[in-house]
């Protein structure tokens, strides 16, 4: 059974086609990287996943169950691509109430604020406002709190923007780490080389799926030697 | 669980914010300040210009409460009243006494009425009414009468405009996308919502309460449990109709077009002003403000000592109003989320 199963999804805002007719889907522990421009319909693709939008036709099934339902978000882990935090409050207010939306609590939810906030390497800018925050350290938070209840499919939307070399390299360290482990990770993201790293990448473009392969494997099918150039041969060339 | 995580945030958020709890606590009191000074200040005393009238008769005409001055003749008097010297003009040709009022101001007018014809009565020996009055008093002053409407009316207009404005930015700055991202429902959201500023609406409606009928001594000879309650009801109304209006708003500016077409009219229907005077289809209208129940409950309340029994309706309607908001609340949220 595959953990994510997209079927004929197709998304329309008013006359735009969005996305149009996806058929995609990720086994248990798999790191799948969506490439695109913006605009392409990732994100659009993301919310169907997550169930937070509906699609207007085909299917999405998470883990087996059809979506969109709403306990199935308990099992899911969101980071989305604007920083969605409450910039009046300290970090640690912000982990304590996404944790309690998650139903941690306690101890429990002390030592997964800290476990979390060391994997982004923040445990020392726990109790200050977020508003003092620069914006590497929003984009480390948030992905702290998408990681604080263990979900079982983490689903990233561009995660490592405004982030740091070194500690890039440290958060793909611990997305590895996580996806050895079973969890499945979902990623957007516009960076080709970021891309390189996931074990699958999916190329969208204007709402289409155009190829979803290894890396290795689109750079053999396209005769190139970088996912960009394979991006420009499999991903429709050069627009029309 | 959640709705109680969602309403310590908001309390976290308003603690932080100094200056929207400025805005929701000291803004009333100030306005309600200014208010109690313009209306309850002295009795104006008018200026009135006695022209034609016989040193003898000055003096049994007995005029108390205004400023009299002397002019030999009619002409003079009118070149004051013109001149803007005057409020009114008192002469009496051939024993035939007419008054000439200045007349732009039309409260000024009615102050020279009232002294000239308590002077005209006491002249003529008529039968004297003894006066007494079922409700309030003949000190009741016009602050009196509709302080009980404008506690009402500030407690919902501030509550309004920052539920509207707190719910809109969650929704703009993505942090609500990001809470339906997780399990919560969204009748939780909405209950979070209710509950985190219900907690200071109340404090509000008690300060407001407190602040009006012991530091400004308004008339006040009902119940303040009742006048608590009706308030919260009022504010509960608010908080529902500004979240649930903010869903159709896309910036803080387009909130604030909302007063206009919500908040003014009900002003307008709240009992400030008689509505006996308007077309009846138009009286009809109020039906359908929260303003007006809530106004009618406090006046009743404050200033004819009614009791649960007597403004249960206002109650119940109040209850209904939010009721429906906040159930319209949960459907207009699905425009955010799927489920």
């Amino acid at each position: 059974m595959h953990v994510v199963d997209v079927r004929g999804v197709t998304r329309r805002f008013g006359t735009r086609t969005v996305l149009d007719g996806i058929t995609l889907s990720v086994d248990r522990g798999e790191i799948l990287g969506l490439l695109g421009p913006s605009g392409s319909g990732k994100t659009t693709l993301i919310k169907l996943m997550t169930g937070i939008d509906k699609a207007d036709e085909g299917t999405v099934h998470m883990l087996g169950e059809q979506m969109p339902k709403l306990s199935m978000l308990q099992r899911f882990g969101y980071m989305a691509q604007s920083d969605a935090l409450y910039q009046e409050l300290t970090a640690r207010q912000n982990l304590l109430f996404f944790a309690s939306l998650y139903g941690l609590s306690g101890g429990r939810r002390q030592q997964r604020i800290e476990a979390v906030m060391s994997v982004v390497n923040l445990l020392d800018d726990l109790n200050k406002p977020v508003a003092a925050y620069s914006g590497g350290m929003k984009r480390r938070l948030s992905l702290a709190i998408s990681l604080l209840h263990e979900p079982e499919i983490l689903i990233l939307d561009e995660p490592t923007v405004g982030i740091d070399p070194v500690l890039r390299q440290s958060i793909w360290k611990e997305l590895n780490s996580l996806s050895d482990r079973g969890t499945t990770i979902i990623m957007t993201t516009h960076v080709m080389d970021e891309a390189e790293k996931c074990d699958r990448i999916g190329f969208i473009r204007d709402g289409k799926l155009t190829a979803v392969d290894s890396p290795e494997g689109l750079k053999s099918r396209s005769g190139t030697d970088s996912i960009e150039q394979a991006f420009i041969v499999l991903g429709g060339g050069v627009r029309s | 669980m959640r709705t109680r995580a969602l309403a310590i945030r908001i309390i976290r958020q308003f603690v932080r914010d100094k200056r929207t709890l400025a805005l929701l606590f000291l803004a009333p009191l100030l306005v309600l300040t200014l208010m109690h000074f313009v209306f309850n200040g002295q009795h104006v005393k008018p200026h009135i210009g006695m022209a034609g009238i016989p040193p003898k008769m000055y003096d049994s005409l007995k005029i108390e409460g205004a400023d009299l001055t002397s002019y030999p003749g009619i002409p003079e008097a009118e070149q004051a009243l013109k001149d803007g010297n005057l409020d009114a003009v008192f002469s009496i040709v051939n024993g035939q006494p007419s008054i000439l009022l200045e007349g732009s101001d039309p409260s000024v007018s009615q102050a020279v009425m009232l002294v000239l014809q308590k002077s005209l009565q006491a002249n003529m020996k008529s039968i004297q009414p003894n006066i007494s009055y079922l409700h309030g008093s003949s000190d009741l002053s016009s602050f009196d009468s509709f302080g009980p409407v404008l506690i009402g009316f500030f407690s919902f207009f501030f509550v309004f405009l920052l539920a509207g404005v707190a719910f809109l930015r969650e929704r703009t700055t993505g942090t609500l996308e990001r809470l339906l991202a997780t399990p919560i429902r969204r009748s939780e959201v909405v209950g979070g919502y209710l509950l985190g500023f219900g907690v200071f609406t109340l404090l509000q409606a008690s300060l407001i309460a407190w602040y009006s009928i012991s530091v400004l001594g308004m008339y006040m000879v009902g119940a303040v449990g009742l006048v608590l309650l009706v308030n919260l009801l009022l504010t509960l109304t608010a908080l529902t109709l500004g979240t649930l209006l903010s869903s159709y708003a896309s910036s803080e500016f387009q909130i604030i077009q909302f007063i206009p077409i919500v908040i003014v009219p009900q002003v307008f229907f709240s009992g400030l002003f008689n509505l006996n005077a308007m077309q009846p289809w138009l009286q009809k209208l109020s039906t359908i403000m929260p303003l007006y129940y809530g106004a009618d409950a406090m006046r009743g309340i404050m200033i004819r000592g009614e009791t649960f029994s007597d403004i249960q309706l206002d109650i119940y309607v109040l209850l209904g109003f939010s009721i429906v908001f906040a159930l319209l609340n949960v459907l207009a949220l699905k425009k955010q989320r799927a489920i």
